[in-house]
């Protein structure tokens, strides 16, 4: 494919440029969703698409998350590879039964007869002023299921590679993009359809004192943390983890391995959350090699407060930083 | 002036009928379809209905031995369950719940193979490329889930402009479901190639219609989603066979979706965990006994087609030998190795999961 020159994107612009990009490459692409047509999607993902390739390919339905879920499934067996667009990802708590029983077992439980390649993906977290039920983080619910694959751009580029990767798996992809970051910086993004690897982290700043891991949303605070940490003289290995499921645990425990203190930063609460899955992985497979204690910094264990509180829930740099000296004044560097 | 009662304006009204060919004792009650006066069909379709019902009892059976799980019967919905295995074409897809293993029976599924399931084993689902139900759904179980996954096939089947049709069941239960009415709702806005078939049995294990819904039909359900909505005596299998085809006929034209209420009753209990008599009188079960539909149609053959008592025989040893055939080949048919546990989860297995696939296998624990 001939490579394209790149232009700054961003994120939400990748989105869109990665769903033009497949549906012009294989006619088997469908978008749906509420109002994904003319209006181009509350947060213009979908701009431009229904245009270019009519309302038969980009599909205005019916206000009904749960028929979205279940029509995105009855299309993929057919062969069609649905992308189907769920406004916020609060509201997705209704397609969860068709996704945990069926997009993820149909494949298995026919032997493979009959197969479910579809993605639905969602703007998630906070810190965009939203009303109520609009900032949830909600990647541990599907995280958990068996059969799916999660996956969570931070950037535009991967948020472009990871979606073409999504379209093209052969299996369902849960893709849920961090809403505050849809707008939050440029960045040079070739349309040269080159798919981002699933499955794996990536380890995007290399360190030596201590590994940072995140993903989504988080990873904007992360950076930023890591800068003010390298100002500081301390070396932190950053990593978007990016596909929460299956979990690329390899990579993340030789990471810790190497440098022995562990940082793990999500704003979804924190019961049950992700962090606490990659805290188990990294206490079963990196325990010896860990100078301090594994930190995590999440969400609170309370309802996600409304716009005017929403920052006090979701972490900021302040307490990273809290967390990584924590974790410092426990095993000194030196 | 008028009243402001009197300047209200009728915007809808509306009506449902119920077709209904043949009474209890398989006497015509009109002047019959075509299709319904050639003997060689009707004795096709009660001989699949036998089938299925032989293989119901045998299901039963083999629960109450110890050598299925629980099991679902559809006993006394064989008339419904045989004409839609007859109406879908080849190509059209069907997508049923667990109570409708007459439907894959129709459409090719070998017995032993439903058995596998209901005895514990995914295998038993994954039917063989050879048979019509090949593209068909495996049974869903979470109530209704299965009837808007039939909008995205039949979806794909029109932007594709194939003249195929969707036909998706669920029980009176289903109906009270979202998941129903969000399906029935969307369906006439595509126009899509769809037919709802609700088969209600008057019971969702202890819950009877009345206490269902209040409406006076299911049928008129479609209505309200701007589509056709007619009831069918469920265990009148010519009426059910006419409905039904004529349904799938308008599908696959473009005419759009319909759904269809086939009037029908469970026999058995909900599920062989279950014991309908701590909710339902032995008087009403025996009421409904005297509607069966396979006695209905024997009636008509007898009286339309010269079918005898030694027709009935040798029927009845030929499905019985095709049962027995069946049974023998399911409890030869040992239990998936645990390593099975991981096949098919994902196109490949994700490395992630490679260490768990071992210790399941018997590696030990990574």
């Amino acid at each position: 494919m001939a490579r394209r020159k790149a232009a700054e994107v961003t994120l939400v612009e990748a989105i869109n440029l990665a769903l033009h990009h497949e549906m012009a490459r294989d006619e088997n692409v469908v978008v749906l969703g509420e109002d994904v047509g003319a209006n181009g999607g509350v947060f213009r993902a979908t701009v431009g698409l229904q245009e270019k390739f009519g309302p038969g390919r980009v599909i205005d339905t019916p206000l009904a998350e749960l028929l979205i879920s279940a029509m995105a499934i009855g299309m993929a067996t057919q062969g069609l590879k649905p992308v189907a667009e769920i406004q916020f990802s609060g509201f997705m708590y209704s397609c969860l039964d068709q996704l945990a029983n069926h997009a993820a077992r149909l494949r298995h439980r026919t032997h493979g007869r009959i197969t479910c390649p579809m993605v639905i993906r969602a703007p998630n977290g906070g810190g965009i002023h939203a009303p109520e039920h609009h900032s949830e983080s909600v990647e541990a619910f599907f995280a958990h299921v068996p059969g799916l694959r999660v996956v969570v751009p931070s950037t535009p580029a991967r948020a472009y590679g990871l979606l073409l990767a999504a379209i093209r798996d052969p299996d369902p992809v849960v893709f849920l993009e961090p809403a505050r970051c849809y707008r939050l910086f440029r960045e040079a993004v070739a349309d040269d359809g080159i798919a981002a690897p699933l499955d794996t982290c990536f380890v995007e700043r290399e360190g030596t004192d201590l590994t940072l891991i995140s993903w989504g949303g988080m990873m904007h605070e992360v950076r930023i943390a890591a800068d003010q940490l390298a100002a500081d003289g301390v070396d932190a290995e950053v990593i978007d983890v990016a596909t929460l499921k299956p979990l690329d645990t390899q990579t993340l425990v030789a990471s810790v391995a190497k440098t022995g203190r562990c940082v793990i930063v999500e704003e979804s609460p924190r019961a049950g959350g992700w962090a606490s899955e990659i805290a188990a992985e990294l206490a079963e497979h990196a325990m010896m090699n860990l100078f301090a204690p594994i930190a995590r910094v999440s969400g609170y264990d309370t309802i996600m407060p409304l716009a005017r509180t929403e920052a006090r829930f979701i972490p900021d740099v302040g307490r990273i930083l809290s967390a990584v000296r924590k974790t410092l004044e426990i095993a000194p560097l030196g | 002036m008028q009243t402001p009662d009197e300047a209200r304006t009728r915007v809808a009204s509306f009506e449902i009928f119920l077709t209904r060919f043949l009474d209890d004792d398989g006497r015509p009650l009109c002047r019959l379809p075509a299709a319904a006066r050639r003997p060689q069909r009707l004795l096709h379709a009660y001989r699949l209905m036998a089938r299925i019902r032989a293989f119901e009892n045998k299901a039963v059976a083999l629960q109450r031995t110890g050598q299925l799980g629980t099991y679902a019967s559809g006993l006394g919905q064989e008339a419904v369950n045989a004409a839609i295995g007859l109406g879908l074409a080849r190509d059209d897809v069907y997508l049923g719940n667990y109570r409708e293993c007459g439907v894959p029976l129709a459409r090719g599924v070998p017995m032993a193979q439903i058995l596998q399931y209901w005895g514990g084993d995914e295998r038993g689902m994954a039917w063989p490329r050879t048979v019509p139900a090949f593209h068909d759904f495996p049974f869903a179980v979470p109530v209704a889930s299965q009837v808007p996954q039939a909008l995205g096939v039949a979806y794909a089947m029109q932007l594709r402009h194939e003249k195929r049709a969707t036909l998706v069941t669920c029980g009176d239960g289903a109906s009270s479901k979202g998941d129903f009415a969000e399906a029935v709702s969307a369906a006439g806005v595509w126009k899509l190639p769809v037919v709802f078939v609700i088969i209600n049995n008057q019971w969702a294990i202890s819950l009877p219609r009345s206490r269902q819904c209040a409406a006076v039909t299911l049928a008129q359900k479609g209505l309200a989603g701007g589509i056709v909505g007619e009831q069918v005596d469920g265990n009148d299998l010519i009426a059910t066979c006419h409905v039904i085809e004529t349904a799938l006929a308008r599908a696959r034209s473009g005419a759009g979706p319909q759904l269809v209420e086939a009037l029908t009753y469970r026999l058995a209990d909900h599920t062989t965990a279950d014991d309908a008599r701590r909710y339902r009188d032995a008087a009403e079960v025996d009421t409904a006994r005297k509607h069966d539909p396979l006695a209905r149609l024997h009636a008509w053959l007898e009286a339309q087609c010269g079918f005898t008592a030694q027709d009935e025989t040798r029927l009845q040893a030929e499905v019985a030998a095709e049962v027995g055939v069946a049974v023998k080949t399911f409890l030869a048919t040992p239990a998936p190795p645990p390593e099975a546990l991981f096949d098919a989860l994902y196109a490949e297995l994700p490395p992630a999961l490679h260490a768990q696939a071992f210790a399941a296998a018997g590696g030990g624990e990574a």
